[in-house]
């Protein structure tokens, strides 16, 4: 090969340049690192310690989950944690595609009415909490108004009543996420190909059983989305309990999340607090891991 | 103004991919048009990048006016590109899309300016400089595009696919306007398309890609009328070239390849000697336009009678195809020739003009006939 | 899909559509409602009456009340989630911009690994956290909050950006590089101006997110640097003394006003932000 004029000198503003986008992610690479995984970590092995209003690094093994294995507080908690999220989702997925479907039949003021539907989702928790611990407070609220309007027998002591404070969690929590469900559905609604449609009712198909046979079963990517995200809302559910409830009656409408609160930072107990906060991770990881697992696979038939 | 020369140029990914460019070999001369062409995924439009410089080589050099700038940053190149979707910033409008390049460049506005002009003349959008890029049309919005490199005045164009989202008509037209532009500004070329028209119509010189390989470069027309194997002879041309596969025969010293139309045999002499190709399983090519239609009074080249089995009239031409060893033979006569389907017609073939490929490899086989000495049968070949 | 198969007659079907959507609105709209109308009764007013009675007397006393005791709090809520919105905005662009359109090696695991920060059950961070604030002399501050906040809401600005920033042509960078434009001058002169929807999409998504947070307000502010939601909890759940009930629901409406003003204003990014965070968490 000739000799050639070499032009590769880079200027040290030109290897800048190179360097640019890895020196602007390594803040957030490094967040992510110490902040997510490292905190996880560390929390992992504080549950292997006999921490408690201080952190000590005290092995103990798996003292702790067998701690919490035996705390009657924490079945409590997982209990209500299923019946809640069991309830909170099928409910809420029930009136949300319900609401999407009837949406989808050319309604006048349609924006309007989505926009009543959706405006719980804008509110905090606590709000939520807070406004629906007053309408079923029991002696002053719908209990009242009920009696008031002439159901003289109409009791409603939910909030506390231990075998039923949960229904009063999923009432909120309905109220609050059904109408993003409605979103979510109604946008894929409106992604279904017209073409299967006239074709399904050229094949003289009845409008009820398009929705049921060819349109909703075509949704099933957001049926998936909607059921991860209202999986993760109960799981992380803690604002909630804290404003209706408290936990209370006694620890009756504990969750995970309120568990994990009030043992770490009530009442001194880190280690065992630390093993509630994994198991509730491994309990999203249980859920995700399938989730991503189906997503990446479709991708790839795709 | 600027020779370009690429040498040994090779691009990995890692991880045990095979090389997307394997030892690219190119050079043009000062304003030439290079085009490389080829299929979807054959490296083209990596090399083209490479060349720009958005993305690194691993092997090899890259020279412009022989010094090498494969170091270098993409800005201090001096290379301006025209991307296939036209790539224009979207906030901007067409007079800050032209003159951004410059501004870059810290050029005096008043220069800009006069650039800006000079540009939006040439290309007659000078009624466009105030309109965001939305609001253009496609060609328009091609024009621009065109319009933001030629500002540059940079040693060298690229043009990756440029007229690919344009519909057929304004594709012609602007096909035409591109090679208009370039036979004015004489300015280095290096134009990316899988379009074989555009190979054909635009380039001075052509370079046949495939699998990270160039498998041929040469003149539009020594890739068509000479084509290094079997893949640049089936991708340059339309209709494309027939190939008929078969075994050669020797007789009296000469090969003979061994036509069969169902209806008539023919041994068609071929017109180079090389030993060894008898009784070998090769593929035979023939374009479409050099089968004719044999005259009433014998010419000496060897015939067959075939059964027409389908027709296409394109207009300028008729397209008959025929089955010659079980294959599906398309020949390209003149539209008035009186034939419909079922019709036998007697078809001929000028020896000089057939080319051989090995079955196995691809490769072309044989000493190619000089195409001058087959000339005079070309005129009478084509029989209109 | 909206059907053309609905016949436009008012049938019997279209009428229970109607009343069943209506009924949801009523439904939907109640606690609202009896928010608004118990925070302007007094506080016999709440007893005599029911929630849907209208007050006997419009009385804003209990708005007066709520904020003197968490109006404070209010402010407080506005210094954390101001600076927390733009910083987590303004690095999730940068972030989204180099993990679209400056791809390394390497930088596609990182995106999968800050993914999964949108479905971090916030619990198994909490602990570390608070030692981390303590050593760094930030516990119980507002800028301690403003902190948290930046960490661990950057993979969704993140997610946001990156996903917008995917849908643009890369050829738009490549343009721009060949044009002599740097990391920062593409970023500034060409993608952020194109990115005005996804920056309202995000800006409105983290101020939701961030007010409405209640569980790092809870653990790491106290006293004096609580955000709203914390002092709305206290002032609702406290044992002690008459329970006025009209305060509670002003104190609660103060706490919503915010973020329901910013849905009304911009509820079609609101809405964009909820499912584009949907797709992938």
């Amino acid at each position: 090969m000739s000799t050639v004029a070499t032009l590769n000198k880079a200027s040290p503003l030109d290897a800048l340049q190179r360097w640019l986008p890895k020196l602007v992610l390594a803040p957030s690479m490094l967040i992510v690192l110490v902040g997510f995984y490292g905190y996880i970590l560390w929390t992992f092995v504080l549950s292997f310690t006999n921490s408690s209003f201080m952190p000590s690094y005290k092995w103990v093994g798996f003292a702790q989950y067998a701690r919490l294995m035996d705390n009657d507080r924490w079945w409590v908690a997982s209990k209500n944690l299923l019946l809640f999220g069991g309830m909170f989702i099928a409910i809420s997925l029930v009136v949300g595609v319900l609401l999407a479907v009837l949406l989808d039949q050319r309604i006048r003021r349609e924006g309007f009415i989505r926009t009543i539907y959706l405006y719980p989702m804008a509110l905090s928790m606590i709000v939520t909490g807070t406004a629906w611990k007053w309408l079923l407070n029991p002696g002053l609220g719908l209990d009242k108004m009920l009696r008031d309007w002439g159901w003289e027998g109409f009791r409603l002591d939910w909030l506390v009543d231990p075998d039923r404070v949960v229904y009063c969690l999923v009432i909120a929590a309905v109220w609050q996420a059904s109408g993003f469900v409605m979103a979510l559905f109604l946008a894929g609604l409106r992604s279904v190909d017209q073409s299967i449609i006239r074709a399904a009712q050229v094949d003289g198909a009845s409008l009820p059983s398009i929705y049921l046979r060819i349109v909703l079963p075509s949704l099933r990517p957001v049926f998936f989305s909607a059921l991860m995200i209202l999986a993760h809302i109960a799981i992380k559910s803690f604002d909630l309990v804290a404003a209706m409830t408290a936990g209370g009656p006694g620890y009756a409408s504990d969750l995970p999340a309120m568990f994990m609160y009030s043992f770490t930072f009530s009442r001194g107990q880190m280690g065992l607090g630390s093993a509630s906060a994994i198991l509730m991770l491994g309990a999203i990881l249980s859920i995700l891991v399938p989730y991503l697992y189906s997503e990446l696979r479709n991708k790839r038939h795709d | 103004m600027a020779t370009l020369e690429l040498r040994n140029v090779n691009k990995s990914y890692g991880n045990g991919l095979p090389d997307t460019l394997k030892s690219i070999e190119l050079s043009i001369d000062s304003g030439e048009f290079l085009i490389l062409v080829g299929p979807s995924g054959c490296g083209k439009s990596t090399l083209m990048n490479c060349i720009a410089g958005l993305e690194q080589i691993s092997g090899g050099a890259i020279l412009v006016d022989d010094a090498d700038i494969s170091g270098m940053s993409p800005k201090d190149r001096d290379i301006a590109m025209v991307f296939q979707s036209y790539a224009l910033y979207p906030t901007m409008n067409v007079r800050d899309n032209i003159a951004f390049g410059l501004k870059m460049r810290k050029m005096p506005a008043a220069a800009i300016d006069e650039e800006v002009a000079r540009v939006a003349k040439l290309l007659q959008i000078e009624h466009l400089l105030t309109r965001k890029p939305g609001q253009l049309s496609g060609g328009q919005q091609q024009r621009v595009a065109m319009g933001r490199a030629l500002a540059r005045r940079p040693k060298i164009y690229l043009f990756d696919e440029p007229l690919s989202n344009l519909d057929a008509k304004l594709r012609v037209e602007m096909r035409t306007e591109i090679k208009l532009m370039h036979q004015r500004l004489k300015t280095t070329t290096v134009y990316v398309t899988h379009d074989q028209i555009e190979a054909m119509t635009l380039g001075d010189k052509v370079a046949v890609m495939k699998d990270g390989l160039i498998q041929q470069f040469g003149t539009p027309q020594q890739i068509y009328n000479d084509p290094a194997n079997l893949f640049v002879a089936s991708f340059i041309g339309s209709p494309p070239m027939n190939f008929i596969p078969l075994r050669l025969q020797r007789k009296d010293g000469r090969l003979l390849a061994l036509l069969d139309s169902g209806q008539a045999r023919c041994e068609l002499p071929l017109g180079f000697n090389v030993p060894g190709l008898e009784d070998r399983e090769v593929i035979l090519g023939i374009r479409p336009e050099q089968i004719a239609l044999a005259p009433a009074h014998a010419n000496g080249l060897p015939s067959i009678r075939a059964e027409v089995q389908i027709t296409e009239p394109t207009g300028p031409d008729l397209l008959v195809f025929v089955t010659l060893n079980q294959t599906k033979v398309c020949c390209r006569l003149a539209p008035d020739v009186p034939t419909q389907v079922g019709d036998t017609l007697t078809l001929q073939f000028d020896p000089a003009r057939v080319l051989l490929f090995d079955a196995a490899s691809g490769e072309r086989l044989g000493v190619v006939a000089p195409v001058q000495e087959g000339k005079d049968n070309v005129a009478q070949f084509k029989g209109r | 899909m909206t059907s053309s198969l609905v016949p436009r007659s008012l049938s019997f079907s279209r009428l229970a559509i109607y009343s069943t959507l209506i009924l949801a609105c009523a439904l939907y709209l109640i606690p609202l409602i009896v928010m608004l109308l118990t925070s302007f009764k007094s506080p016999e007013d709440i007893r005599t009456g029911n929630l849907l009675s209208w007050p006997e007397v419009i009385t804003s006393i209990g708005w007066i009340k709520a904020w003197e005791t968490v109006g404070g709090y209010f402010w407080n809520s506005v210094k954390i989630t101001v600076p927390a919105v733009v910083i987590s905005t303004l690095l999730g662009a940068l972030n989204g911009y180099v993990l679209s359109m400056w791809r390394f090696r390497g930088s596609q695991l990182f995106f999968g690994l800050l993914l999964f920060g949108c479905f971090l059950p916030f619990q198994t961070v909490l602990l570390p956290a608070s030692f981390t604030l303590g050593k760094l002399g930030l516990a119980s501050t507002t800028t301690g909050l403003v902190l948290v906040h930046i960490v661990y809401g950057l993979a969704f600005t993140t997610l946001f950006f990156r996903n917008y920033y995917c849908s643009v042509p890369q050829a738009l960078v490549s343009a721009a590089r060949l044009d002599g434009a740097g990391f920062f001058t593409i970023f500034g002169r060409i993608l952020l101006p194109m990115s005005v929807p996804i920056i309202m999409v995000c800006l409105i998504w983290q101020f939701t997110q961030i007010w409405n947070d209640f569980l790092f307000g809870v653990v790491f502010a106290s006293g004096d640097a609580q955000p709203i939601t914390v002092a709305l909890n206290n002032l609702v759940n406290t044992s002690t003394g008459v329970k006025e009930y009209n305060v509670d629901m002003a104190a609660a409406m103060i706490a919503g006003l915010p973020t329901l003003l910013v849905y009304v204003l911009a509820g079609k990014y609101f809405l964009r932000g909820l499912t584009a965070g949907a797709v992938k968490g």
